[in-house]
């Protein structure tokens, strides 16, 4: 044949230089599939470092005094600082020389106080961004509890039940993830103002809880549907009741799809910004606005923002992590042969 | 122990019927198989007496108790899936308790009741286990003592075996018998393997197309098949089934051999029969081959069955080339005899065989049912 190649001529006559030990078709055992493999194996290694330039850019930032982070050109040695943070979560007031002098003569000073003097600063008290990590946090966990809960209940209707026009109402509830938050965003932030629920918690726990809430009902159905009827049977046969079954067979089981539906809520919750923006201002202001508007007398506070974001992210990697095993959903418990 | 009543139970689904009307009585201790092809409604009716699907018509007694209208919970029953339906986050002990905890039985008798059933399926060794651990046979012998550990009225079985491998379904066959005898427990069975009907039932239910086509013992519908269906379906192979026409006491069979209806069956076949067509019935091992035999037949394949030799003729044809059976006067009428292992035949042979006049069965082609002896005292 005229498309065979000298190479796999010779492949097809020697086969691979090592032996086969693992269970592989014959294609992917030539030398310029062996080869192949090694390549993107690099490529993938070169793609990631690239894209965690960004975050390591922002670790480094985050550490760096305010002059490093500004320089140009941008410096990769230099002195660790904690000025970030301080700014981040600090109010300060620049202290006259004389002022300085006098509060470095004091031995009370705690650690922190004591970098804020090294920039002639001193810590007046907590930054606001303190109550705003706080309140993302309530929000973020109350709405992701009231959309699992209120989707696993859905779900488990629209798996069991034969509810007319079901698919419709399926759709309907999918529906309201089709356009741009952007779109209703003047609308509800209309409505808040008018029944109250503008920059309060329940407001935007409501507003996340019923925005996660399409995406949960859709993620448990499939996790239910998973699940065989004959279990709920089973336990009816034995003397329970729809709802115990429910409790002591369906929720057990559905503990995999409980842990990836939260985390993404979750996800979605800590990190949204527009919805945020526009519906909070004080009380219930969450973190993402507020990282970005930490503009500094003096002009953007690099440093500070950078500290803000690589704080922020850290929770969401947690949990990510910590939960990574029910988001592969290879975790199969098969005591049903199917 | 219970006795369970059918009585005019029915289920359609939308416009199909599911199960048409039908009665049935299961007495205190018996095992009852519900035999037929998928989709015959066996499962459909076990679920009715379970109560996890509601009857279209009909009403259902449990010991004299009109139980139609409870919940499974409330019928006393135990049900065993097919798929074992063992609670995969639970401990094989916390499957086998779960049952009774629903009761609110005290600690002290769970325990007890707990040990006996281990002992009795021998699971001992599994109690720490979760199901998805144990093999197939272990997980069954698990969902019995789910099962067993309640002590209900009767026991539902929804071919418990089907999921298992050949080697674990002959000896789990074996422990439900055993446990059915000693528990002497009301059993209903399904199953769509006619050699676990026939092994295990005290009777058989035998359905297809939503109806009882026959319910009666082992040995009922093995020798006396009410229909064509029980026939053709009870046995492996089936009974032969050759049409030909009556005259005089001889049926001209299909294929050109004339067979002389034994003296006993004519009357029978001269009252009964619409027209002169009727159909022989006759199992493998009613066959005699020999050379005297006056059917004749060309035989176009034999198999080796161990200790006997299954012979696959054509009663309507002669042998041309390897294997292939061409029909000169009309369609291919093949039957299976069973033979004598130690005479060897050649392909393309003639066969002559003989039926035992006691294993023959009648049956109208038009109605499908088989003619019925009327028995003189």
């Amino acid at each position: 044949m005229a498309s065979v190649t000298g190479a796999k001529r010779a492949f097809a006559e020697t086969g691979p230089r090592s032996p086969v030990v693992e269970s592989v078709r014959v294609d992917q055992v030539t030398t310029a599939a062996r080869t192949g493999v090694t390549v993107r194996l690099i490529v993938a290694i070169v793609v990631a470092c690239v894209m965690l330039i960004p975050v390591i850019w922002m670790a480094m930032t985050s550490i760096k005094a305010r002059p490093d982070a500004t320089a140009s050109p941008p410096k990769v040695i230099f002195t660790p600082s904690l000025d970030g943070f301080i700014g981040l979560f600090t109010n300060r007031m620049q202290l006259s020389a004389g002022a300085l002098a006098t509060q470095q003569q004091r031995t009370d000073l705690s650690f922190w106080e004591k970098q804020a003097l090294v920039r002639g600063m001193r810590i007046l008290g907590p930054s606001k961004f303190v109550g705003q990590l706080r309140n993302s946090l309530i929000i973020a966990v109350m709405s992701t509890l009231l959309a699992v809960t209120l989707g696993l209940l859905a779900a488990y209707a629209f798996s069991r039940y034969d509810i007319p026009g079901k698919g419709d109402w399926l759709f309907f509830i999918l529906s309201t993830r089709m356009l741009p938050p952007v779109v209703v965003t003047i609308p509800i932030f209309l409505m808040y103002r008018a029944v109250g629920l503008y920059d309060t918690h329940i407001g935007m726990v409501l507003l996340y809880a019923v925005f996660n809430l399409s995406f949960s009902v859709w993620l448990l159905k499939g996790f239910i549907d998973e699940i065989p009827i004959e279990y709920e049977e089973a336990a009816l046969v034995d003397g329970y009741s729809r709802l115990q079954a429910f409790r002591k067979i369906v929720l057990p089981q559905s503990v995999t799809g409980l842990a990836a539906t939260a985390v993404f809520c979750l996800i979605f919750a800590w990190n949204e910004y527009a919805f945020a923006l526009m519906m909070t201002s004080e009380k219930a202001r969450t973190a993402p606005p507020a990282i970005p508007a930490t503009l500094g007398v003096g002009g953007i506070e690099w440093h500070v923002i950078a500290a803000g974001s690589l704080l922020f992210l850290i929770p969401v990697v947690i949990v990510t992590f910590a939960l990574r095993r029910y988001l592969l959903r290879g975790v199969t418990f098969g005591a049903i042969r199917r | 122990m219970a006795e369970i009543q059918l009585k005019q139970v029915a289920k359609r689904f939308g416009e199909a019927w599911a199960v048409k009307p039908m009665d049935l009585t299961i007495h205190h201790g018996e095992f009852v198989a519900l035999l037929g092809p998928s989709g015959c409604g066996k499962t459909t009716t076990l679920r009715m007496i379970s109560g996890l699907e509601a009857v279209t018509g009909g009403r259902i007694y449990i010991d004299g108790k009109d139980v139609t209208w409870l919940s499974a919970s409330q019928r006393d029953i135990a049900f065993v899936f097919q798929f074992f339906a063992l609670y995969p986050q639970m401990t094989v002990r916390q499957n086998i308790v779960f049952p009774l905890e629903s009761q609110g039985m005290k600690r002290a008798e769970i325990k007890r009741r707990l040990a006996e059933v281990v002992k009795m399926l021998r699971i001992e060794h599994l109690l720490g286990r979760r199901p998805g651990a144990l093999s197939g046979g272990d997980k069954q012998r698990v969902a019995l003592a789910r099962s067993l550990v309640r002590r209900p009225a009767c026991f539902l079985m929804d071919e418990p075996l089907g999921a298992l491998d050949a080697e674990f379904r002959e000896a789990m066959r074996a422990e439900i018998k055993r446990l059915h005898l000693a528990q002497n427990a009301t059993t209903v069975y399904v199953t769509h393997d006619q050699v676990e009907a026939m092994a295990m039932g005290d009777r058989i239910v035998v359905m297809s197309a939503a109806v009882v086509q026959q319910v009666g013992t082992p040995a009922q519908v093995y020798h006396n098949p009410a229909n064509l269906f029980v026939a053709n379906f009870i046995g492996s192979p089936g009974m032969n089934l050759v049409p030909g026409k009556y005259a005089d006491g001889v049926v001209h069979l299909h294929g050109g051999s004339t067979y002389s209806v034994p003296e006993t069956w004519k009357p029978t076949l001269a009252t009964t029969l619409h027209g002169d067509d009727v159909i022989v019935g006759f199992r493998p091992e009613a066959a005699r081959v020999s050379n005297q035999g006056a059917v004749r037949a060309t035989l176009y394949g034999a198999d080796l069955h161990g200790s006997y030799t299954m012979l696959h003729v054509n009663l309507n044809g002669e042998l041309r080339g390897l294997g292939a059976v061409s029909s000169e006067a009309g369609e291919d009428e093949i039957v299976h005899l069973r033979a004598r292992r130690e005479v060897v035949h050649t392909m393309g042979a003639q066969i002559q065989f003989d039926l035992a006049p006691e294993l023959v069965r009648f049956f109208d082609p038009t109605t499908e049912a088989a003619l019925v002896r009327e028995v003189r005292a």
